[in-house]
């Protein structure tokens, strides 16, 4: 149980906005008070209409936990969808949002936590996961980590440059990156590079690289995307409750 | 706060009134903690406990032999879609009580599931035709990732007490979070009152 529950709505201020790809955009809010969150955790936004009618979604945060009064989400484009599209077309800094939150203890991590883990993400899945990485960046204890990432072109690849240097620097990181449509020329480098929808043979591979079984999996994506990744898992004997996952919409 | 230039795409009204903050969805979003588990009705039996010890237990067939009750009903998600008019069939938790020859123990109940969730309801939530444990959607099995191939149904609190793949109800005299409400989500979860989580 966490020890914080206060889930007041806070009137948070957007203070910068910026293109991760084509079709997803991130958001700097500053809250008005200290949070205390957990890599994996998300917020509610709610929006609110002159006549009163509102709605509400949820996004993760994709900013180290340890920033607490400062938080990032990186928000997709759906076409016609109410809440992304008024935040693509409308939100700019100095913007007022109503937002909720952390919520959600179970899908998340802590540098704490040193054993090995396979974190899997879906287009816009790679959300939580890389508040995960980006708080393991900055800890001294570095669980051996492999990130497997699927994605539809190259362009709509996320926070690409921040994860090579990462794996750069990091020799207990690595990760999978694979295209499910258009794959520019010189794709294909082994073992580093797909071009297939995430399946067994390839969460293997991720798994050799890992070096020995991973004590969870973290799969964040659409509901499809998890539920067929979940299946791999349980299929190469993972047990269900080492299986977090994640689902964002259909 | 009303936010600037914000108008909203207003769904189409629903027939008839939804909780608040919830909006009319007509496909049946997947919500879990885990990757979906696979289920073998060969092998699969329900139990009730009381007090530390099994009190009753049905095989799949067991279960099926049962009166059985068709509901139909509207579904809420604590992530603000509510499906509605939808049917389902199964069992009444005052059926199987009735079958075991047990009255309603007073207090509180836990939901126990494959893979581990765990959820915790009043009785009287679950009594008087408020909760069963239901096996058809719509008229067909019910899906494994939608709870198949029993979850149990509690209509009037959010979806997430309808704990999917339900395999026991334990009855206890005090209340105690399950795994959601362990996470921050509120101990009963009553749509109309929008007790989403721990201190709505
Ligand atoms: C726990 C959680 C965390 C989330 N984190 C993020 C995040 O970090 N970034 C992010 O962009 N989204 C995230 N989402 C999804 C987000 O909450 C919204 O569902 C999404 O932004 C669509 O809202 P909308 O109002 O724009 O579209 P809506 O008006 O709700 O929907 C418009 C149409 O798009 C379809 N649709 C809805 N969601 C999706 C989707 N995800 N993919 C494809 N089609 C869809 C709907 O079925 C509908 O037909 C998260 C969802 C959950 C439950």
């Amino acid at each position: 149980m966490s020890t914080d529950t206060s889930l007041d709505w806070q009137i948070a201020t957007v203070t910068s906005v910026h293109d991760e790809s084509p079709r997803v955009k991130s958001f700097r809010f500053d809250l008005p008070k200290e949070n205390y969150l957990s890599a994996g955790q998300y917020f509610d936004v709610r929006l609110t209409a002159p006549d009163g009618y509102q709605t509400r979604r949820s996004y993760s945060i994709t900013s180290s936990p340890e920033s607490r009064k400062s938080i990032e989400l990186a928000i997709e484009l759906i076409a016609g969808g109410e809440v992304s599209s008024y935040f693509h077309e409308v939100v700019q800094p100095g913007d007022k949002i109503e937002v909720q939150g952390p919520i959600g203890g179970y899908f998340t991590w802590d540098p704490s936590q040193t054993e090995p883990i396979l974190l899997i993400a879906g287009g816009t899945g790679i959300a939580p996961l890389v508040s995960m990485l980006r708080h393991r960046q900055s800890s001294p204890t570095k669980a051996p980590t492999v990130l497997m990432v699927s994605a539809r072109t190259e362009p709509d690849l996320l926070f690409r440059k921040e994860l090579q240097l990462m794996e750069e620097e990091d020799l207990n990181f690595d990760s999978i990156v694979t295209l499910t449509r258009k794959m520019p020329k010189n794709w294909l480098i082994e073992n580093v590079r797909e071009n297939r929808r995430i399946d067994l043979k390839m969460i293997e591979t991720a798994i050799n690289r890992l070096g020995e079984s991973p004590s969870s999996a973290y799969v964040c994506g659409g509901t499809g995307f998890v539920e067929s990744i979940g299946n791999h898992l349980l299929e190469i004997g993972m047990a269900y409750t080492d299986i977090l996952t994640e689902r964002f919409g259909p | 706060m009303i936010n600037n230039r914000f108008f909203g795409k207003r769904r189409p009204d629903a027939p008839r009134p939804i909780p608040p903050g919830q909006y009319q969805e007509d496909g049946f979003p997947v919500l879990s903690a885990g990757p979906t588990p696979k289920v073998d009705t060969a092998t699969w039996e329900f139990t009730i406990d009381i007090k530390g010890s099994t009190v009753a237990s049905w095989s799949w067939d067991a279960l099926n032999a049962l009166p059985q009750t068709d509901i139909h009903t509207d579904i809420h998600c604590v992530t603000k879609w509510s499906k509605l008019d939808t049917d389902w069939c199964g069992v009444t938790i005052d059926t199987l009580l009735k079958d075991a020859g047990i009255d309603p123990p007073a207090g509180f109940a836990m939901a126990g599931c494959d893979g581990g969730y765990t959820t915790n309801i009043p009785v009287a939530d679950i009594v008087d035709g408020k909760g069963m444990l239901v096996h058809t959607f719509d008229g067909q099995p019910l899906a494994p990732e939608h709870g198949g191939p029993v979850r149990l149904l509690i209509p009037h609190l959010y979806l997430w007490k309808s704990a999917k793949w339900v395999r026991n109800l334990r009855f206890m005299d005090q209340d105690a979070p399950g795994f959601w409400e362990g996470y921050g989500y509120h101990m009963y979860g009553d749509p109309w009152r929008e007790q989403r989580y721990s201190n709505d």
